[in-house]
């Protein structure tokens, strides 16, 4: 087995699961896989892509192929992703309802019509070709569905135990989940909203906790982890925007009051302070998107990193050190899943708190 | 820079997913766990509190057991003492009415005496008086039956009356 | 220097503020809790949440020199 093979074999397995393809086919020129960069290999991990790819055996990439579905401006199309053969540099051409489509770093572009390949301009950007809506199912919307089968599993089965036994004594997956629900009540919502209110946010509190927290997890179980969902800032901005609107929402008087004319300090202050409250309160939210967005993706790239050190230096002398210090930091890992999932959900409880606050 | 672009279809799906997630979970899991739990620790506190009422309770029971013990206890004391009294103020009762009655009887036999003794000496001082009587006049029937004597008599009696 | 080794400079500097700035909540979070262990757990939540705050500029400090 040569260095490549297990490169391929390795990285797909362990972590990523990147196309190596694509590269291949790219420096095919230069014969050969022994030009290995790491950035290229880690941005490609932790960002979205269109197939699910399992691993590489031999260079070919096994994936599981997932639909595109594009909103062009003549209407739905769709098509498996596999009829890009695994090709991520816009030459394969998927001809579709009289459309021409390809895919150029992870994006699927709608060629003009009349061209028959993809032109770049100086700095690589497309020049005749246009971005449609796309709305396919990417890797990372198949592993939130994956999740959201594995929280449905959980959950339900956890609440049919409540409803079997007539002591409503937890047994079995309960004795597990019950803990984090009265932890999620009792140490996030009841603290930050107040002893009145808190019942209303309870299921939005637990479902947005779960749910980045098993994310998270899933993105540091190997095969499963080639999706970066909770390090993805479209997925982080999405989440933070619920907690934003829900805090509008539920914001009372006394809370609008405080962003827009800030009792208690004379006028002058309180024009100059509106603004700045105004700023505040997308600001948290923001903070919120990046904080997430941020450590799980800081996360997954220093392990990668760790691990591309192996190819870097094109020895296994390397190895041990990679794999301790990726062993080290995984573990690290494990902890900031979980504080990643609390501190977004006791900040989100936080900003609730902050928006239903009676006047005192 | 592409990093930190938000993908619209993945924001797209997002929405969605969530929202079905978040209503599903709400309806099916969020709901009974919650109830279920909220149910628990109600009963818990309930069953708490239904325990310390019982123990008020024992312990009210206790102290009225207690009490009733002590008052049967003073009670009987009460009851023994009456008793005691009683038996001390019959004996002394009878003592002074048998006290009473032996005074009255010595009484009555000493007063009979003392009438059959009066009774006694009225009668000899009449005998006594009669005696005298009759023995005078003999004596005196014997002392006149002569002049002389009665002269005598006369004489000594007018010397031992002086007249002064 | 290009621009990106000035926008890792910027991270880096980012960085050290908020280290400085998450260690001080740490420090300080351990006396608190020796001194007062019994309310260790609320001690715990608040300095999570402070350095969260803390991390987030930090981030947001990463976030543009990426961005640049």
């Amino acid at each position: 087995m040569t260095l490549s093979t297990f490169k391929n074999v390795f990285f797909s397995a362990l972590f990523l699961t990147i196309s190596f393809v694509g590269y291949a086919q790219e420096a095919s020129g230069d014969d050969n896989d022994s030009k290995f960069d790491a950035k290229e290999m880690i941005m490609h991990h932790v960002k979205d892509a269109h197939e699910f790819h399992i691993f590489d055996w031999n260079g070919k990439p096994v994936t599981i192929s997932l639909p595109v579905i594009l909103w062009t401006d003549q209407g739905l199309v769709t098509f498996m992703s596999s009829e890009f053969h695994h090709d991520d540099s816009g030459t394969q051409i998927v001809e579709k309802d009289g459309l021409r489509f390809v895919k150029y770093h992870e994006k699927v572009y709608q060629l003009d019509a009349g061209t028959q390949e993809l032109v770049f301009d100086a700095e690589h950007h497309p020049t005749n070709a246009t971005l449609p809506f796309d709305v396919s199912i990417t890797r990372n919307v198949f592993m939130m569905w994956v999740s959201v089968i594995a929280l449905l599993l959980i959950f339900i089965s956890t609440a049919k135990v409540y409803k079997k036994s007539n002591d409503k004594v937890p047994t079995g997956i309960a004795g597990f989940i019950e803990p984090l629900i009265i932890f999620v009540r009792d140490d996030i919502a009841r603290p930050m909203i107040g002893d009145k209110k808190y019942k209303k946010y309870m299921p939005y509190l637990l479902t947005i906790f779960f749910f980045i927290w098993i994310n998270n997890i899933f993105g540091l179980i190997p095969f499963l982890n080639s999706a970066n969902v909770s390090g993805n800032i479209a997925f982080t901005v999405t989440l933070a925007a619920f907690t934003l609107i829900i805090t509008s929402v539920s914001g009372n008087k006394n809370y609008w009051k405080h962003i827009f004319w800030m009792p208690g300090v004379p006028v002058p202050m309180k024009i100059f302070l509106m603004p700045i409250e105004i700023i505040g309160m997308f600001v948290k939210p923001i903070s919120l998107t990046i904080r997430l967005f941020a450590n799980i993706t800081a996360g997954h790239i220093i392990i990668l990193s760790l691990m591309s050190l192996i190819f870097i230096f094109e020895t296994f002398a390397i190895a041990p050190v990679s794999v301790g210090f990726s062993l080290f930091i995984l573990i690290i890992e494990i902890v900031v899943t979980a504080i990643q999932a609390y501190i977004f959900t006791i900040l989100s409880a936080l900003y609730i708190g902050m928006a239903t606050e009676e006047e005192h | 820079m592409d990093l930190i672009t938000p993908g619209l279809g993945l924001v797209f799906w997002t929405v969605i997913t969530f929202l079905f997630l978040l209503i599903i979970l709400k309806k099916y899991a969020w709901k009974p766990i919650l109830g279920a739990v909220g149910d628990r620790e109600d009963g818990i506190k309930k069953a708490l509190a239904s325990a310390e009422n019982a123990r008020k309770e024992m312990e009210n029971l206790h102290a009225d057991n207690e009490r009733i013990l002590k008052e049967a206890r003073a009670e009987r004391e009460a009851l023994l003492k009456e008793a005691r009294d009683i038996k001390v103020k019959l004996i002394d009762d009878a003592k002074s009415e048998a006290e009473n009655q032996a005074n009255k009887i010595i009484e009555q036999a000493q007063a009979a005496i003392e009438s059959e003794k009066k009774a006694a000496m009225a009668e000899l001082k009449n005998h006594v008086a009669e005696l005298s009587i009759d023995i005078a006049e003999k004596v005196v029937r014997a002392e006149l039956s002569s002049k002389d004597k009665q002269v005598q008599l006369v004489e000594s009696m007018l010397g031992e009356a002086k007249l002064n | 220097m290009t621009i990106t080794g000035i926008a890792a400079i910027g991270a880096g500097i980012a960085v050290v503020g908020a280290g400085y700035g998450i260690g001080k909540i740490g420090g300080s979070a351990m006396d608190a809790m020796a001194r007062q262990p019994e309310i260790q757990g609320k001690i715990q939540t608040s300095a999570l949440i402070l350095a969260a705050f803390v991390e987030a500029v930090a981030l947001f400090g990463v976030v543009a020199s990426i961005i640049s």
